[in-house]
């Protein structure tokens, strides 16, 4: 393929060999925060606006995990016609003590899964638009969790 | 001093999906609650209106926007919006206008006429706005984070779509004889789980609708309410406390939680600290409760209330409910009114339709649905955006 590759939303993920979310940190207290969007740091002790850019961990914990079952409304971009239903989990990363939400990677449903299971972060396409594809991160389910 | 307010008239228009302005059903619920309250519309001081965001600007300024169709009457005016606490916020600043003796008389009103479907975000390309991202990049729909909270509880606690089912079973009996609710039809187990998944674990009846609805409340002094020698109900204390940082439970809309890796988690989640400032505020406990009208909008989240309105402590909730406890003459009845299950939600109007039960309830008034000797009532709910807000009410 010749598309040139691109994350669906600039600066909340790297893309290649080891894709992971890109979180900020506060210079003064440590706090990190995602998605990385904040001018002011979220802890209501520091009055810090100074953040260094840290890559998240690429595996965590399911914190919890459902489906969706119909097609979610516009901006949603479905990635099926017909629509067929995906998996979402909200991850505990334990490094970073905060939880991210994403897709499950494709193949996987809610039954792969439990609160406890172990996760990693992958990438998959979005949609396609002037010759690029914009990718999204996703949960794939590492293979000791995925045995069922 | 005392820090409480009158309820003194209550009203609603019925729940349904009526196709009409949201400004036609809410002066019915207005001259309802004003008619209730012996209080004429031009001895209404202060009106607020809580914001509707899918009625162009009339809905941005509900409040003039009633006062408009009930007559200019020169009276002080606000809106309020807090997403599905924008009701409760309303009547707090009907409240604290009293309290502060600026006024004796304030009427609060709101309406709602919601589209079908899923309620999903502005129209536009807005890369700033995390309701517009969370459909964008995850997909994520308010039952997604429904069916999270569902699912963590069966893992957590044990809790079975059963049990689910169960709650959806309960508010559809509360809510047969209550005629402002939009649902009055018997639900039973088979019907749940024979409902198609919408958000595993939960089905299409373990999830609200939305609905065309109004509800509207007449607040006084205290002193206003004796001068007519009345004994009303009285609100003790409203809540519309922020979440605390970090916080580490998932809310609609945001795709990931504050980080606790600074400082630690506070001892009480959001939802908890809800009900619990307003427990502080009126110096009642929730073991005073004689009922609770919550926010259903899933059946699992109403077992979470359990434990967050103090009922029973966390994993406790499905035992209270399979002992019949928030059942109609249990210990503390849940959602007599049928809660959202039997509604669906009207956001404006929902967290007002919720005093207004409770003040049917306290005062007696509920028919067949009534709480024998109903005392002390709590409202709460949760929104988007870390609104959430709580009304303590008592005889
Ligand atoms: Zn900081």
């Amino acid at each position: 393929m010749s598309q040139q590759i691109m994350p669906a939303i600039e600066g909340w993920f790297t893309i290649g060999e080891e894709p992971a979310l890109v979180g900020q940190r506060c210079t003064k207290c440590g706090t990190i925060v995602f998605p990385p969007v904040a001018t002011f740091c979220t802890n209501p002790s520091c009055s810090s606006r100074e953040f260094s850019s840290v890559p998240l961990s690429r595996t965590g914990t399911v914190w919890s995990c459902t489906d969706a079952h119909y097609q979610p409304p516009p901006p949603f971009i479905p990635t099926t016609d017909p629509f067929e239903p995906f998996a979402i989990a909200a991850v505990e990363l334990e490094a970073e003590r905060l939880v991210v939400l994403g897709q499950v990677a494709t193949g996987f449903g809610p039954g792969d899964l439990k609160v406890g299971s172990s996760v990693e972060l992958v990438l998959e396409p979005l949609e396609v638009r002037d010759d690029t594809q914009y990718v999204v991160w996703k949960w794939r389910p590492t293979s000791e969790a995925s045995g069922s | 001093m005392s820090n409480d307010v009158a309820v003194l008239g209550v009203g609603m228009h019925p729940w349904g999906k009526w196709g009409r302005s949201f400004v036609e059903y809410g002066v019915i619920a207005a001259q309802a609650a004003l008619a209730d309250a012996g209080v004429e519309w031009n001895d209404v001081e202060f009106i607020v209106g809580g914001e509707t965001v899918r009625n162009g600007y009339g809905g941005y300024v509900a409040g003039s926007t009633f006062a408009r169709a009930l007559g200019w009457n020169g009276s002080r005016v606000a809106t309020c919006y807090a997403a599905c606490a924008s009701g409760s916020a309303a009547i707090e600043a009907a409240r604290t206008r009293i309290l502060a003796g600026l006024c004796d008389v304030a009427l609060v009103v709101g309406a709602d006429t919601t589209p079908k479907g899923f309620l999903a975000p502005n129209i536009g390309e807005r890369w700033d706005d995390p309701d517009w991202l969370r459909f964008r990049l995850v997909g994520a729909t308010n039952p997604t984070y429904f069916g999270l909270y569902a699912r963590r509880r069966m893992d957590l606690y044990g809790s079975t779509t059963a049990d689910f089912a169960a709650v959806k079973v309960k508010n559809a009996l509360h809510g047969l004889h209550n005629d402002n609710a939009r649902y009055r039809k018997q639900v039973t187990l088979e019907e749940v789980e024979a409902s198609a998944v919408v958000a595993d674990p939960l089905r299409l009846l373990d999830i609200c609708a939305t609905s065309d609805g109004a509800a509207a409340v007449v607040l006084t002094s205290m002193r206003f309410a004796r001068q007519r020698a009345l004994d009303p109900v009285r609100i003790r204390a409203v809540s519309t406390v922020t979440p605390r940082f970090p916080n580490t439970a998932l809310d609609m809309p945001d795709i990931a939680t504050d980080s606790a890796v600074a400082v630690s988690p506070p001892a009480m989640s959001f939802r908890a600290s809800i009900a619990h400032a307003a427990y502080e505020e009126a110096g009642i406990g929730p073991e005073e409760l004689s009922l609770a009208e919550v926010y259903d909008l899933s059946t699992a989240l109403e077992l979470d209330w359990y434990e967050d309105i103090g009922l029973c402590e966390a994993g406790g909730a499905e035992q209270l409910l399979r002992d019949g406890a928030t059942s109609m003459g249990g210990k503390v009845p849940v959602n007599p009114s049928g809660g959202l299950a039997c509604f669906g939600e009207a956001v404006p109007a929902q967290a007002i339709a919720q005093v207004c039960e409770v003040t049917w309830q306290l005062r007696g008034a509920a028919g067949p649905r009534q709480v024998e000797g109903a005392r002390v009532g709590i409202t709460v709910n949760q929104g988007l955006f870390g609104h959430g807000s709580a009304v303590l009410l008592s005889k």
